[in-house]
């Protein structure tokens, strides 16, 4: 029994920080707006109140924020001769639920991709010709470029209150700050966070190597801030409880102290919260979004009319609505033909643990989830792609961002795993190991895709989204290469022991890695290899729109969040100054 | 490092750590004032295991375990994690009782799993695949690894010397005993997991009785807050307490 309700003008799917931008910038149209959102409601108060917040098991090891599997999951396999098999179990990556999505439990690494990052076939192929590029890689450029989308991450980090230091104010070099980065017409809003021991050692064995360290941009505010918005956020206290976990003090910039109250006050604006849509339904042509349905707790059935539906949901979110709802034509692995599924990208973490004398005390428990000094030296477009063999690169960092001990009790390889050897290890190493990480970039292949799987269904009786997915020799070159470079760094920091800490192995779904997935509803200038226009907007169903980074063509070594934003931003905007003025294709080809 | 940069453990008592807290919550969310903070997370309440007197230990009674299988996992973890000059072992650190209590849990009973079928065997890196929650997969292992034992030795898990015991586990890591109904790598790792949990989390779960392994350790505890901390003491031992969740309600 399904229960039509009265039309509404916009139905946004998902309640993050896409969704939640889109939410508080169009409820300004006085159109009708209703969000809906798989998880419930959040609030500081009284979700993330502290000490309660402070639990490492409820947060970091039961995933009290993340996606219930038992409702919705994926199956996975990594090549497409296998069959996919249901992710029963939290791992490799966790996608946020309830109100404010990831952007709750994130750890506010808050970046601008640079300019190569939004053109990465042209820029490429400019520099070093088309020989480098492996014949089954889907290497493809955004349809905007940064200087396009320059307002809008200037937008979203005022917002966030970012803490950082500009290296590249209007094409002026500053040292201290990240000189690869692309121009920005202003500093950021706020200074950078303070660095720890480790991050004091990283900076001074970089700039002797010869590299440009960096604070990482960060929205854990360094100070108290009011954002353009009215909206205060609070000092970061470097409690180290950021990542997994919501902030207390409202110093970690989340949608839901920040965007969506905004959205509440405005009466033509309403959330429904644990509420499942389930489909997006079109009519009877398929060139048009007519409702969409959703299931709100208790598992009835609603079909709610709009005349424009944004899908603002996590990566896997989008495309499985989009290939469940059937808008705009599968990605065809066999074929390399299609475009919804098309190019999945991932990221590498790699690098060195680094041991250092007995006598160094890093105080790991003191920081915040984005607190690193990185260096750009070997990321973007700055490794000669044609020398060493790979297209890409990686930042490297040192950070302090925690040091609750379920997670955190650190020994030297060949330490035992247990008993009262391993009890000697763990109380001589807590101190004094740190890590010298890299963050790799991936790039999107033919093999590597999302499509519907044919056996598994989810609790609601869908079949699942399949993840197809392995490491390729592009990559493994990559995170080699780095590897190198984050054990020269971490040995010239003064390390007694570099360890190593990943082997060249398949893809797995088990062990944590990241929440950086991208791709799936890739935007293009090209109908055959993109599932959007430049406008974010479907090429085959004009009134639906999806954002967040599954619109990235491939991943870049850096997070993925900063153009999330800017993006949903740009769509706002696009939006209210020609969409709703007048409801087309924006495209034409 | 010498003993003068180590800090005096300092006690910050309930009120004076939400003043803080709510300090730097400026946005509004939380209300303002110390009392109105205190109001707010009175609120909040995690149950309290019933005591026998105001200064006694509550009485740890197992809500899932049988006494078999409490036997097994107390012989398991004080294996694991013994105690020694060091610090304490699991066993004294209430780590059977927050393991029993994971195992009657949603967790336990895996209400965020999927766990539909059709069953069928993967690839290392497909991950988790048995149709078992964790209860059951801890039930039938214990029950697998008795058999064993029984087999082997003619007697129980734990009666089995320290010694014996640190072979059967090793055994069992190094998956050099099949297990008849339960894979031997996935046994042995959730049981290496959940002692790591019981032992590490926070006391309010049940286990790391009086905050021990952290003290052992030197993590600090859950309501750091080191703005004015983290350059004072960049390279110097820091610790306090340490606090735990319900050292701040």
């Amino acid at each position: 029994m399904v229960t039509k309700l009265k039309p509404v003008d916009i139905a946004i799917v998902g309640l993050g920080w896409a969704g939640g931008i889109l939410a508080k910038e169009l409820a300004s149209t006085g159109l009708k707006i209703v969000a809906f959102e798989r998880g419930g409601p959040r609030a500081t108060n009284p979700d993330f109140l502290a000490p309660q917040v402070h639990d490492e098991l409820r947060y970091s090891r039961r995933h009290e924020l993340i996606q219930n599997l038992r409702k919705e999951t994926l199956t996975f396999r990594n090549d497409p001769s296998q069959r996919g098999l249901p992710m029963r179990q939290l791992g490799s990556f966790l996608p946020g639920e309830g109100v404010g999505g990831a952007g709750t439990h994130w750890s506010g690494l808050h970046w601008r991709w640079t300019e190569w990052e939004h053109k990465m076939y042209s820029g490429t192929v400019a520099k070093h010709g088309k020989s480098v590029v492996p014949a089954d890689m889907n290497l493809q450029d955004w349809p905007v470029d940064y200087h396009e989308l320059e307002p809008y991450y200037d937008k979203f980090e005022k917002v966030c209150g970012t803490s950082g230091k500009a290296g590249n104010l209007q094409g002026k070099r500053i040292d201290g700050g990240n000189i690869f980065e692309a121009p920005r017409a202003n500093e950021f809003p706020n200074p950078p966070l303070i660095q720890s021991h480790n991050m004091v050692l990283f900076e001074k064995a970089a700039r002797n190597l010869g590299y440009h360290p960096f604070p990482v941009p960060a929205s854990n505010a360094s100070r108290a801030y009011v954002n353009p918005d009215g909206v205060a956020l609070g000092q970061c206290h470097y409690c180290g409880f950021c990542t997994a976990f919501g902030c207390e003090a409202n110093a970690k910039a989340s949608p839901h102290f920040t965007v969506i109250p905004l959205a509440y006050k405005n009466p033509n604006f309403e959330a429904r919260t644990n509420s499942y849509v389930m489909k997006v339904n079109l009519d009877s042509r398929r060139k048009r979004a007519v409702s969409v349905t959703y299931l709100d707790a208790g598992g009835r059935e609603f079909e709610q009319p709009a005349d424009l539906v944004i899908l603002a949901a996590y990566v896997f979110g989008n495309v499985h609505l989009m290939l469940h709802s059937r808008i705009g034509k599968p990605y065809d692995f066999q074929r390399n033909s299609g475009v919804v599924g098309r190019n999945y990208a991932y990221q590498s973490m790699g690098g060195v643990a680094a041991l250092f004398s007995k006598d160094t005390y890093f105080n790991p428990f003191m920081g915040s989830g984005a607190l690193g000094t990185w260096i750009d030296d070997f990321n973007s477009d700055n490794p000669d792609f044609a020398k060493l063999g790979f297209i890409g690169g990686g930042g490297i960092s040192s950070g302090s961002n925690g040091g609750a001990p379920i997670q955190r009790h650190p020994t030297p390889p060949g330490s035992p795993r247990w008993g009262k050897g391993w009890k000697k290890a763990i109380v001589e190493t807590y101190h004094r190991m740190t890590t010298v990480g890299n963050q790799g970039s991936v790039m999107s292949y033919r093999q590597n895709y999302l499509d519907l799987d044919p056996t598994y269904t989810d609790s609601f009786g869908r079949p699942m989204l399949r993840l197809t997915f392995d490491w390729q020799e592009n990559e493994f070159r990559q995170m080699e290469f780095a590897r190198g470079i984050c054990a020269t760094i971490a040995k010239e920091m003064g390390a007694e022991q570099v360890l190593s800490r990943r082997e060249r192995g398949r893809y797995s779904i088990v062990p944590y890695q990241t929440t950086h997935n991208t791709g799936g509803t890739v935007f293009g200038d090209d109908p055959r290899t993109s599932a959007l226009n430049k406008h974010l907007q479907s090429w085959d169903v004009s009134n639906v729109f999806v954002v967040g980074s599954s619109a990235f063509p491939q991943n870049a070594g850096r997070n993925p969040t900063g153009p999330v934003g800017a993006l949903a931003y740009r769509l706002a905007d696009t939006l209210k100054d020609r969409y709703l003025k007048r409801p087309e294709r924006l495209v034409t080809v | 490092m010498s003993e003068e940069n180590n800090v005096e453990p300092k006690k910050v008592n309930r009120r004076a750590w939400l003043k803080l807290i709510g300090a730097g919550a400026a946005s509004g969310v939380l209300p303002a004032g110390d009392a109105a903070a205190e109001n707010a997370m009175a609120g909040m309440h995690h149950p309290v295991a019933k005591t026998t007197g105001p200064d006694e230990e509550p009485v740890a009674a197992y809500e899932f375990l049988n006494g078999d299988e409490a036997a097994f996992i107390e012989a398991a973890i004080d294996t694991l994690i013994p105690a020694d000059e060091l610090g304490p072992g699991a066993l004294q650190l209430g780590v059977a009782v927050f393991i029993d209590r994971q195992l009657n849990s949603g967790f336990g009973r895996g209400d965020r799993m999927y766990l539909q079928g059709p069953f069928i065997e993967g690839t290392p890196e497909q991950g988790y695949q048995l149709r078992m929650t964790p209860s059951e997969l801890i039930r039938n292992g214990i029950m697998d690894v008795n058999a064993h034992v029984r087999d082997q030795y003619k007697r129980t898990f734990d009666a089995l010397s320290e010694e014996d015991r640190i072979v059967v586990l090793t055994q069992l890591e190094k998956h050099e005993i099949q297990l008849p109904t339960v894979p031997t790598v996935i046994f042995f790792s959730l049981l290496y997991d959940l002692t790591m949990q019981g032992y590490f989390a926070d006391p309010l779960h049940g286990g790391n009785k009086g905050k021990a392994s952290w003290k052992m350790l030197g993590f600090p505890g859950i309501g750091g807050m080191y703005a004015d901390k983290i350059e004072a003491w960049r390279n110097k031992k820091y610790m306090t307490g340490p606090m735990s969740i319900q050292d701040l309600l």
